[in-house]
């Protein structure tokens, strides 16, 4: 079994990464687009954020990390709407493009190592010397996320957001551009990838340009978990399932890597998941074809006695 | 109210799929007035309310309505002034959202759609009071999904929605050719009610010919993307489906292929 030091950081990786799973859930649910800026917006969030924070401006470089997220996705929205670009291939060539700039931004370096400096989590401000100063830190700036994502989407503008993933031609019909409604959920989605990338780097205390690798994956696999087990029966209790979901998936892998599975493996081991959880509604159609077919033969052989 | 000078619409121009779709159309409507339209198919009559609408682009003339040049406004902005209902049920709602979240879209149209409540206690009390006109039963069910419902009931939900915040124009592209008999019926009844309650100016088409006489105060017959008919007043009051039809058998020099036209 998982000894508690290792639930609890599996936990805080949960609700750091809640953050980024969040912005998969806006992207890939509510606007129903494949969005897969993200694997380059997480690293270019962690890059800013620790840039920033080896200049001794770990806040600064939250608050920047977010900021350029944020311009990431509209890069992608633009590539979309003004350009006409698939969705999904505008998040590829954005996410292409990152990966040069955020060779810039860490100034050519592959990985900033941030040991022994200042970060949001070791500031003495915060709960100084507890074990719990990491997960207070990021459980409340998910939890404020949380709240403010879930009055947005309450608002006349989250409707329309909302209502832009299930029929664009009617958001036209009824007055408002999908191309505006488009551009703000990349820009929101990507605002808070980028921030979840700016905190795993100072909660890790390092970036690395690969980091982001298979994100968009591990973001999809926490939104379909928590669906899958917490529920979707409204806004407020689908919004709870991806951060729970998050936090699951995180578990998952640590009691992997318990058993005994190597870290090399865990890419691999979140595509199944993905994999497996996407294919659930074909193999379960599948199954009741296979069922009526038995039935009905039992039938036919009934009628021929 | 709607004027449309000259307007022309080729698709795939320069390729062997070149469709002249319509050419040199010019129709005036006053305020209030209802024009029901016919014709076979691809006579043009989708192609007229598609450009109308923005979602095609004409290649020539204008459209001008409420006195404002919309020729070369996108779709969006026009949408303001234009309420539609589409053939498709499926395409007038939001169909993973509530029964008051499509409503509460719809009755924003116009005003504001940013970061205000999405929908208040006043808007919930309207939207039943308004639900109640349909008689469907549907202020009952103000709450759930919008994928719940009937084609009649969704369609019939897309009607209000698009009525509800009073537009200068009112397009219907067959919005009850994909709906059985009775629950037909009853949208083109309600159709016709708000039309008048609300003196909306609109233009229907249908491939309903005795709806087309029945409804409205005008006709126009279109053939291969132009008007080859256009019925008012006791001309109109005369008309019979029966002459109709041959009016259009001698004009396009074609029979009516199609019985769709014919059944009432």
């Amino acid at each position: 079994m998982m000894n508690l030091a290792t639930v609890i950081s599996s936990v805080e990786l949960g609700v750091i990464y809640a953050l980024m799973a969040l912005g998969v859930f806006i992207s890939f649910r509510t606007l129903n687009m494949p969005d897969l800026t993200v694997d380059g917006s997480f690293v270019l969030g962690a890059a800013v954020s620790a840039v920033l924070c080896t200049a001794g401006h770990p806040i600064m470089g939250i608050v920047l990390a977010l900021a350029a997220g944020a311009l990431a996705g509209g890069v992608t929205a633009l590539l979309h709407t003004w350009l006409k670009i698939q969705p999904i291939l505008s998040g590829i060539l954005t996410m292409l493009a990152l990966y040069s700039v955020n060779l810039k931004v860490m100034s050519n370096r592959a990985n900033i190592p941030l040991l022994n400096q200042k970060t949001i989590f070791s500031l003495p401000e915060w709960v100084p010397g507890s074990d719990y100063a990491a997960l207070a830190v990021s459980s409340m700036v998910l939890l404020a996320v949380m709240l403010l994502l879930y009055l947005f989407l309450k608002t006349k503008a989250g409707l329309v957001l909302r209502a832009t993933g299930d029929n664009e031609q009617m958001v036209r019909a009824l007055g408002v551009s999908t191309d505006l409604t488009k551009f703000i959920g990349l820009v929101l989605a990507n605002a808070l990838v980028a921030l979840s990338g700016a905190l795993i780097a100072q909660y890790q205390s390092f970036a690395d340009v690969g980091m982001g690798i298979g994100m968009v994956i591990i973001g999809l696999a926490s939104v379909i978990i928590g669906e899958a087990v917490f529920g979707t029966a409204n806004l407020l209790r689908r919004l709870m399932a991806v951060i729970l979901g998050a936090i699951l998936y995180r578990l998952v892998i640590a009691f992997a890597l318990e058993l005994g599975m190597p870290p090399t493996d865990l890419k691999l081991i979140s595509a199944v998941i993905v994999c497996a959880a996407l294919s659930i509604p074909a193999v379960k159609e599948k199954f009741s074809v296979l069922r009526n077919k038995i039935s009905a033969a039992r039938g036919s052989k009934e009628v021929s006695l | 109210m709607l004027r449309i000078n000259e307007i022309s619409k080729t698709f795939d121009r320069g390729s062997v799929n070149e469709k002249r779709a319509l050419h040199r159309i010019s129709l005036s409507l006053d305020e209030g007035e209802f024009v029901t339209v016919i014709g076979g198919n691809g006579a043009g009559k989708s192609t007229l309310i598609n450009c109308i609408a923005g979602i095609h682009q004409v290649d020539t003339g204008s459209i001008i309505l409420d006195g404002m040049d919309i020729t070369f406004s996108p779709e969006y902005k026009r949408s303001r002034m234009i309420g539609r209902v589409f053939q498709d049920p499926l395409l007038g709602t939001a169909f993973d959202m509530t029964i008051a979240e499509n409503l509460a879209i719809a009755w924003a149209k116009g005003k504001s759609h940013g970061l205000t409540a999405g929908i208040t206690r006043a808007d919930l009390a309207l939207f039943r009071e308004r639900l109640a006109l349909l008689d469907l039963g549907l202020e009952e069910r103000i709450n759930q999904k919008v994928k719940l419902l009937s084609g009649g009931e969704r369609q019939a939900l897309t009607l209000l929605m698009a009525t509800m915040a009073r537009p200068k124009l009112l397009l219907l592209d067959e919005h009850t050719a994909s709906l059985d008999p009775a629950i037909a019926k009853k949208v083109l009844y309600l159709t016709s009610k708000f039309v008048s309650e609300e003196k909306l100016t609109t233009i229907m088409i249908t491939h309903n010919m005795k709806a087309a006489l029945e409804y409205g105060s005008r006709t126009i017959m279109m053939h291969e993307g132009e008007i080859i008919l256009d019925l008012a007043g006791e001309e109109r009051a005369e008309m019979t489906v029966e002459r109709l039809i041959k009016y259009f058998e001698s004009r396009s020099g074609t029979r009516l292929e199609n019985d769709r036209l014919l059944l009432a």
